[in-house]
């Protein structure tokens, strides 16, 4: 039985990471990585993790896959055509791959390591089970335990810092922010250089000087006609 | 299961990993398949906790777990600030290290 549960999740965890690599849409990727997660996690099980694996399908497959979504769906991961030139390269990579494969299968199936080909040490009750994880954290693993949650803040603080919105690091945003400064808006529309009376608007103005400034905002109107009259003398 | 099995298994998701982060041109998916051979690293890691019947490994594969979601918290960062920037989301384009 746990031969064939096995066997599912291995395939489902194989077929996952070739589809992260081959799929064009990264937010396919993103799906084939939660697939290949849950199958993983279902390996996990079978190798007596409990605890490691309700983590990975809770804290990978959920949280860290949802934050990958988000970025997948503000940048808009299009597919980019494949320029000229790099076809020769995919084979020198995929070269380099299958030795890879081939030394790390002549590592574990070559050597003489008799423990690898047996089922593991008998399993003990409660092995791998939260209790013994966290009390394993408190007590041996203190130390690494500190100074993971050490490493999580200092990456929090470092995601924020990174991609915070800087004003004017780039020449377009320059001019869009300067652009901003200057825009055309309508007058006497509430700005802080009227508040403090640096530019009056005529209706604020005392009905005296109002009746005034009518005349004089008359004055250019009646102008034209009076050098009309003077050019018709 | 024997546990060479889980081996292979884990060396063929790291080499898949591998290929993907040589082949791939998207910041993104080279994330993913980081991802990728982080995980096969965790399974070896539990394979062999399993073997020894020592939960040491697997406490080990959590602080994987962790330093990957700092890698991803970081990269994703880079990733976004990069975007803001307008500059073109391709690892073969930014090769410039002033950007």
């Amino acid at each position: 039985m746990s031969a064939v549960i096995f066997f599912i999740a291995a395939i489902g965890a194989v077929a996952g990471a070739v589809g992260v690599v081959a799929l064009r849409n990264p937010f396919y990727s993103v799906l084939a990585l939660v697939g290949h997660l849950l199958a993983l996690a279902a390996l996990f099980l079978l190798l007596r993790a409990e605890f490691v694996a309700a983590a990975q399908v809770v804290v990978y497959a959920g949280a860290v896959m949802v934050l990958y979504l988000f970025v997948v769906s503000y940048i808009g991961g299009g597919a980019r055509p494949l320029t000229p030139g790099g076809s020769q390269l995919r084979a020198v990579a995929g070269f380099a791959v299958l030795a890879l494969f081939v030394e790390l299968a002549i590592a574990v199936l070559g050597s003489g390591l008799k423990a690898i080909s047996g089922d593991g040490a008998p399993y003990v009750p409660g092995f791998g089970s939260p209790a013994q994880i966290g009390e394993a954290l408190l007590t041996k693993f203190l130390f690494p335990f500190e100074v993971a949650s050490l490493l999580l803040l200092v990456a929090a603080v470092g995601a924020v810092v990174l991609a915070r919105r800087r004003g004017g690091t780039t020449l377009e945003d320059e001019i869009r922010d300067s652009a901003h400064w200057i825009t055309p808006r309508s007058l006497f529309s509430g700005t802080m250089a009227e508040a403090v009376g640096a530019i009056r608007p005529p209706a604020e103005h005392a009905p005296g000087e109002a009746a005034t400034e009518d005349t004089e905002l008359g004055r250019p109107v009646a102008t034209p006609a009076g050098r009309g009259e003077e050019g018709g003398w | 299961m024997a546990i060479d099995w889980y081996l292979v298994v884990s060396a063929l998701i790291f080499c898949i990993g591998a290929g993907g982060v040589l082949v791939r041109r998207n910041p993104l998916v080279i994330l993913l398949c980081l991802e990728l051979m982080l995980n096969a690293a965790n399974l070896a890691l539990i394979a062999f906790a399993r073997m020894h019947g020592n939960s040491d490994g697997q406490i080990f594969a959590l602080i994987v777990l962790v330093v990957a979601a700092c890698e991803v918290t970081v990269g994703l960062g880079l990733i976004v600030a990069i975007f803001r920037r307008r500059l073109p989301v391709d690892v073969d384009e930014l090769r410039e290290l002033q950007g």
